[in-house]
């Protein structure tokens, strides 16, 4: 099964330390221009359509799926997506806890966690 | 100042190996090096400006000039990836109209089949990659992330698997005249659907080969190109770009090659409509459909009609593409196809490429790639090519 799989763990970054700070108190953050107001991803220190502050939001974590594409060589084979958020920004992702086959681009999903190699919650997604 | 008309490729050599375990990447540099010299009738003391990607081993060019006992003047190593040696010959000409250099060296090599890389492993995270912590839990492999794109393309636009296979089967046509391509057999529609499934909707036969090899390309001035004894093979026109993210807004029905091939086209003076021949970059096949799209070959979403039944078949359609066999049958040194994009074009701009995949009296030809990965972030490169 799909959630058998380990994850890699996310590589340490100090501009990602906050986010999976939240993460672990099971908050799915994403980025917020402070001079816009526009919701960005991935987060950033810096906002990338001004150059401004930015800050981490917290999100919904409803989306649609974008796009994906099981990896049918890997043992064990995952889903990898884009979903698109009701905030906006589109984030990749993987798909779990579903039949890869029943999954379809346009298709609602929500936020769940999953746990990475080194113990990190990472925000997959599945269908509502 | 534009760079229009300004630089000639002299000199072009494609390695012929295609695995090279007992060979060194260096070497394999220097031999193709060796070889576009000679192609070009000049020695390695002529050579004064120097370009390499990031598949020159060791610290930019600084290693590669060492090895070659190179004396230079310019050095440019733009790493853009696969498109990065489109994009040197567009540098190579302005550092030539500039008189910063007069004789430009390109090489390009590579040994990923004899190293045991395949496109389904996961890429070593890189320190300090600033979207490895966000993306690399995922497992986004290539295949994987050329994959959305198709079946994007397929969603929004009613793309095919069929059409897509068309891509393969036009570069099977070619490769089956050329003795140094890995996959030299003529593959159908169905050989490619039934093929194994990589990454839906991406079957096997839909990615282009692993392959050693190398690649170099010879840029000088008008003067220079005109006292040697090689048809004339001019510049009329470049562009590059990154298109990446977008801080989310993502769109991943359109490549880079949206903005370079109107800015190569514009500055060239022609249209995609003038175009004999096209080299166009096959890591995958829904890498050629987007980018002849977004070079204005088709209408967007109208990729995948534009290329079947044998439309990019030279004597067969109406755009004759990759007639080496491209990536997708020929040769991927260094998982890098950029080289070999400019190289099949200059081929056909001489005359020189095989007789029965040969465009008649072909004088303009246009090089487009794309570095790093389609549906995450990428550069794109354009590269248009006269025969004086």
């Amino acid at each position: 099964m799909m959630n058998e799989r380990i994850f890699p763990a996310p590589p340490e970054d100090p501009e990602s330390a906050a986010f999976y700070a939240a993460a672990k108190k099971g908050r799915f953050m994403i980025g917020r221009c402070v001079g816009t107001g526009q919701y960005f991803w991935y987060p950033r220190a810096i906002s990338p359509f001004d150059f401004g502050p930015a800050t981490l939001e917290q999100a919904s974590g409803s989306g649609v799926i974008y796009s994906l594409s099981t990896m049918r060589r890997i043992d064990p084979p995952y889903t990898i997506a884009y979903v698109t958020l009701k905030e906006g920004p589109t984030i990749m992702t993987n798909l779990v806890d579903c039949d890869p086959d029943s999954l379809l681009i346009g298709q609602d999903v929500k936020l769940v966690w999953k746990v990475a190699s080194d113990g990190t919650p990472i925000p997959c997604f599945t269908p509502v | 100042m534009s760079i229009k008309g300004q630089g000639y490729i002299v000199g072009a050599y494609e390695h012929p190996t295609r695995k090279a375990p007992d060979k060194s990447v260096a070497q394999l540099h220097a031999e193709s090096a060796a070889g576009a010299l000679a192609d070009a009738g000049l020695s390695k003391d002529d050579v004064d400006g120097y370009f390499c990607g990031g598949d020159a081993p060791g610290l930019g060019a600084i290693n590669m000039a060492d090895y070659m006992n190179l004396k230079l003047r310019h050095i440019d190593s733009t790493d853009l990836g696969g498109c990065s040696y489109i994009a040197h010959v567009a540098h190579a000409t302005a550092a030539i109209a500039a008189g910063q250099c007069e004789v430009a060296l390109i090489t390009l090599a590579g040994r990923p089949r004899s190293e045991g890389h395949s496109g389904t492993k996961p890429r070593p995270v890189i320190a300090n990659v600033p979207d490895a912590t966000w993306e690399a839990p995922f497992g986004p492999v290539t295949p994987g992330i050329y994959a959305m794109c198709a079946a994007r393309h397929m969603y929004q636009f009613g793309t095919t698997s069929e059409q897509l296979a068309w891509i393969k089967v036009a570069a099977s046509h070619h490769a089956q005249y050329n003795p140094h391509a890995m996959l030299r057999d003529v593959v159908t529609v169905n050989d490619v659907l039934q093929s194994p499934i990589i990454a839906d909707p991406l079957h096997r036969l839909d990615c282009c080969v692993v392959s050693d090899g190398g690649g170099a390309l010879i840029v000088t001035n008008a003067g220079r190109a005109r006292e040697l004894n090689r048809p004339l093979v001019k510049l009329l026109g470049a562009a590059e770009t990154v298109k990446g993210q977008r801080a989310g807004q993502l769109d991943l029905t359109y490549s880079g090659a949206v903005w370079t091939g109107p800015r190569a086209f514009t500055m060239a003076g022609v249209t995609p409509a003038d175009i004999q021949y096209a080299s166009i970059y096959d890591s995958f096949t829904i890498t050629v459909l987007m980018q002849l799209e977004d070079l204005g070959f088709c209408e967007k979403g109208h990729g995948g009609r534009f290329v079947s039944d044998g439309n990019l078949i030279s004597g067969v359609g109406k755009l004759p593409f990759n007639t080496d066999g491209g990536g997708l049958c020929n040769n991927h040194p260094a998982n890098r196809g950029g080289i070999t994009k400019v190289i099949e074009a200059v081929r056909q701009l001489r005359g020189e490429a095989h007789p029965k995949v040969q465009v008649s009296n072909c004088h303009l030809a246009l090089a487009h790639g794309t570095g790093g990965l389609l549906g995450s972030r990428h550069a794109s490169a354009t590269l248009i090519l006269e025969r004086e």
